[in-house]
């Protein structure tokens, strides 16, 4: 226990390096997701065949082979241009490798739960705007939008909820996150169980939090009496 | 520039490294399954004092990492004395045990949830019926009960079923070979960047999608009754 307080500014340390990495995850998943939704709903032929494909190859693919995938297939592909461009070896991110590939995995999920949450929206809300003259960019934004954050919101926080439980794998990559931290930790003080206890806790800590802030968004969001479509 | 011939020649290794994924796959998920469905059901059911245990079993499990709990089980318990002499230190030594004890543990938590939430959602009417018809109490749960629960729990065991899939891949973390745990040896004894990591990928894909079919399969024998009343 006095080894696991002296060691408490590192795993502070680590604890900051995962929040960071997940929430860049996170952001890097929300933009694919839209990106992706965007493309199915919205897109041609290629569009749809296009995001069909990153969603059926990337669900079925482990997190921790994409991130070692992207890691050191990524680390040969730089090197291989840095080489033919005469700069030297190049070292790439691992915190940057992990996000990419949280990013990337999430953003198939998130893709179908706002392709979802769009279909949930009744047609005719949006025959009604376009009747009354609204522009595309007007109808988005007033009436789609409001309406895909409030059906979105529940399976946006289940995404989050498996993404954050993602992000210790990265430790794999000898990232020096909280899991990566405390392995290093418990195996030089020989107290392993007390280390890894502790990242327990912390991560049960994330989720508990992070349950708590979506119910309450989801409160903040639904309107009352109007929750039959979600 | 890829070399290819590593991976064919060594395809043996790989058809190996799959049976080792599907076995610790498949025993954890069965094992898993027999935890749960007591569990479930006395999760459904509000069982005073049992229920709460529980409840903080499948909130642990299901809030931290399968990382976290391996290495805890693994690298943890060998901490402390008392497990290094008990007689259950030979099975808790082998990495295999380890990964097996916690998937189960893990998969037990998650399938418990799903079949409490597959039992609280009969409806009422079933069991009325049932009841009407004079059965037993267990006639009733064995009977009509449970077959029913399970059938309306298959599209989220389904998910759960790949998510372990999936998840059995942090075994290559402690040594294991299984399938990445071999695609891992072969790129680190031929210094290859990202073959053996590709060729795991590709294996993992395949049964994803393997599995998947087998589930839809499924679901069409079973829940056909279901998909006609909508």
């Amino acid at each position: 226990m006095e080894n696991l307080i002296a060691y408490a500014p590192l795993l502070w340390k680590g604890t900051q390096v995962t929040i960071a990495l997940a929430l860049v995850g996170l952001a890097l998943a929300t933009l694919l997701g839209a990106l992706g939704a965007a493309g199915k709903i919205g897109g041609g032929p290629i569009a749809r065949g296009v995001v069909f494909l990153y969603t059926t190859i990337v669900r079925g693919i482990p997190d921790l082979v994409l991130i070692l995938l992207i890691y050191f297939g990524g680390q040969r592909i730089v090197n291989a241009i840095a080489g033919a461009l005469d700069i030297g070896y190049v070292d790439v991110s691992k915190f940057w490798s992990g996000a990419l590939a949280i990013g990337f995995i999430y953003g198939a999920y998130l893709t179908e739960t706002f392709r979802g949450a769009y279909m949930t929206i009744p047609r005719g809300q949006i025959e009604a705007a376009r009747a009354l003259g609204l522009k595309r960019s007007a109808i988005l934004w007033k009436v789609t939008l409001p309406q895909l954050v409030r059906f979105a919101i529940s399976g946006y926080a289940n995404v989050w909820q498996v993404l954050i439980k993602s992000t210790a794998v990265v430790s794999v990559i000898s990232l020096q996150d909280l899991l990566g931290l405390a392995n290093d930790a418990g195996k030089s003080v020989r107290e392993p169980f007390t280390f890894f206890a502790a990242v327990f806790v912390i991560y049960l800590l994330f989720t508990f939090i992070s349950q708590n802030i979506f119910n309450w968004a989801e409160r903040r969001f639904t309107i009352k009496g109007r929750n039959d479509a979600a | 520039m890829m070399q290819l011939d590593k991976i064919v020649n060594n395809l043996d290794l790989f058809l190996g490294g799959a049976w080792m994924t599907v076995q610790l796959t498949a025993i954890a998920l069965f094992i898993g399954f027999c935890i749960a469905l007591p569990c479930g059901l006395a999760r459904a059911r509000r069982v005073p004092i049992i229920s709460p245990l529980i409840n903080a079993y499948v909130y642990a499990f299901r809030g931290t990492p399968l990382l976290v709990q391996l290495y805890l089980v693994y690298y943890g318990l060998a901490q402390f004395d008392i497990v290094k002499d008990s007689f259950a230190w030979p099975v808790l030594r082998e990495a295999y045990w380890c990964a097996l004890i916690t998937f189960s543990l893990n998969s037990g938590a998650y399938a418990t949830e799903i079949i409490r939430g597959a039992v609280a959602t009969t409806p009422d009417g079933e069991i009325e019926a049932a009841t009407a018809l004079g059965l037993s109490r267990w006639q009733v749960d064995f009977l009509v009960l449970i077959p029913s629960a399970l059938r309306r729990a298959l599209p989220q065991y389904g998910n759960e079923v790949v998510f372990m899939l999936h998840g059995s891949v942090v075994a290559s973390v402690i040594t294991l070979q299984d399938i990445l745990g071999v695609g891992r040896t072969l790129n680190a004894r031929f210094y290859m960047a990202y073959e053996g990591i590709l060729t795991a990928a590709v294996f993992y894909m395949v049964l994803t999608f393997a599995l998947v079919m087998l589930f839809r399969w499924l679901e069409n024998k079973y829940l056909k009754h279901l998909a006609l009343a909508h």
